[in-house]
């Protein structure tokens, strides 16, 4: 099991290193479930959420809500991701109720190289899947 | 399986409603308890399959001994026989009769314990896998609970704030106008850069009495005077 709060801590070590070039700032929210919000510099309209379970870590972004699709274009926009989602690497798309997200998951035994790598991917994805769908949105 | 059926048909159902639970927390508990039962269960396998193994070496060396003990008195037999002892062939005919008679009561319990460590075997590989199964079902209810659970946190947490949920429309332009921002900043700095170098490099001109004179003053001077000619 992971201990999210020391895997706090040590993130904001890491998002503070300038020297590192990929500066972020790590709030937890409260909640019956503990989350890491992960603010990247110049990036903070996309945070990441961290969770961990037994099993797994889970990074999510959250990308658009269904009813900022165009009309008519919904199973366009569904497909497109179902195609393109094996392309990203380290990263997928999924939906939390209406809303879709692009997530990554990782084992509880990870260290903490990778999930910062994680969070890196994962950022560049965002912005990069939230770009290429942009086209189908209001 | 019938899980993840479970789970698309209750995520997709409009019925529903939003934040509602779809784990049933007593469900878990009597899954986990499921779990440790076969956990313990597979334990007590190995440790029958061990034991058991052990005996079945034993049973087979005890028959290695018993039939190398057989030629060693069939040999004896044979010479007694040699000999024109017929008695004593008897005797050790007798011997080698009692000897095959054991030895064929260990394959019977040898062969027993072969078909024991089969069954383990098999047992170990069902429970193994039913109790990966069992696990790996666990992780996606629990999943689900602890991923519901986060977007409630996380939603609240936007509700309460003053930050709000932007469209993913309008954070990728505020995102792109920034690093637009952050390009622009580097190509001033870049230009200035440019600048100072050109002045350095003006400056050693200068210092070289290459270009335009350093000494104006002097110059000045000249022009003032010849004007007043």
């Amino acid at each position: 099991m992971v201990d999210i709060n020391k895997v706090a801590l040590q993130l904001v070590d890491i998002g503070n290193d300038a020297a590192r070039g990929f500066p972020f700032e790590v709030q937890p929210i409260p909640g019956e479930q503990e989350v890491l919000q992960i603010i990247i510099e110049d990036r903070e309209e996309l945070p990441i959420f961290i969770s961990a379970t037994e099993e797994q870590i889970l990074c999510i972004a959250y990308l658009f809500k269904e009813d900022e699709i165009e009309d008519g274009m919904l199973a366009e926009v569904n497909n497109s991701m179902l195609l393109s989602n094996i392309s990203m690497p380290l990263s997928s798309f999924a939906k939390l109720d209406s809303q879709y997200v692009i997530y990554g998951a990782l084992s509880v035994n990870s260290s903490l190289e990778d999930i910062v790598h994680e969070i890196e991917v994962l950022s560049g994805n965002t912005t990069e899947a939230i770009e290429a769908i942009s086209e189908f949105l209001n | 399986m019938q899980l993840l059926n479970k789970i698309f048909t209750s995520l997709r159902g409009s019925a529903r409603e939003a934040g509602e639970a779809y784990v049933d927390r007593n469900g878990i508990r009597i899954f986990e308890q499921e779990i440790a039962e076969a956990k313990q269960e597979l334990e007590k396998a190995k440790r029958d399959l061990t034991s058991v193994m052990a005996k079945e070496m034993q049973t087979s060396r005890k028959m290695d001994s018993l039939g190398s003990e057989i030629t060693k008195n069939e040999g004896f037999a044979t010479q007694a026989l040699e000999k024109g002892n017929e008695p004593l062939a008897m005797e050790v005919a007798e011997k080698i009769a009692s000897l095959q008679e054991e030895l064929v009561e260990q394959e019977e319990v040898q062969k027993n314990y072969v078909a024991h460590i089969d069954r383990l075997k098999a047992m170990i590989k069902k429970t193994t896998k039913a109790l990966t199964d069992m696990q790996r079902q666990l992780g996606m209810v629990k999943t689900t609970e602890s991923v519901q659970k986060a977007t409630t946190a996380i939603t609240q947490s936007y509700a309460s704030g003053s930050s709000k949920l932007l469209s993913a429309k309008e954070s990728l332009d505020r995102i792109k106008q920034k690093q637009q921002d952050l390009d622009d900043r580097l190509k001033a700095g870049e230009a200035l850069n440019d600048d100072f170098e050109d002045k350095g490099l003006e400056e050693k001109l200068k210092e070289a009495g290459i270009g335009e004179s350093s000494n104006k003053a002097s110059e000045i001077l000249a022009n003032l005077k010849a004007k007043k000619k």
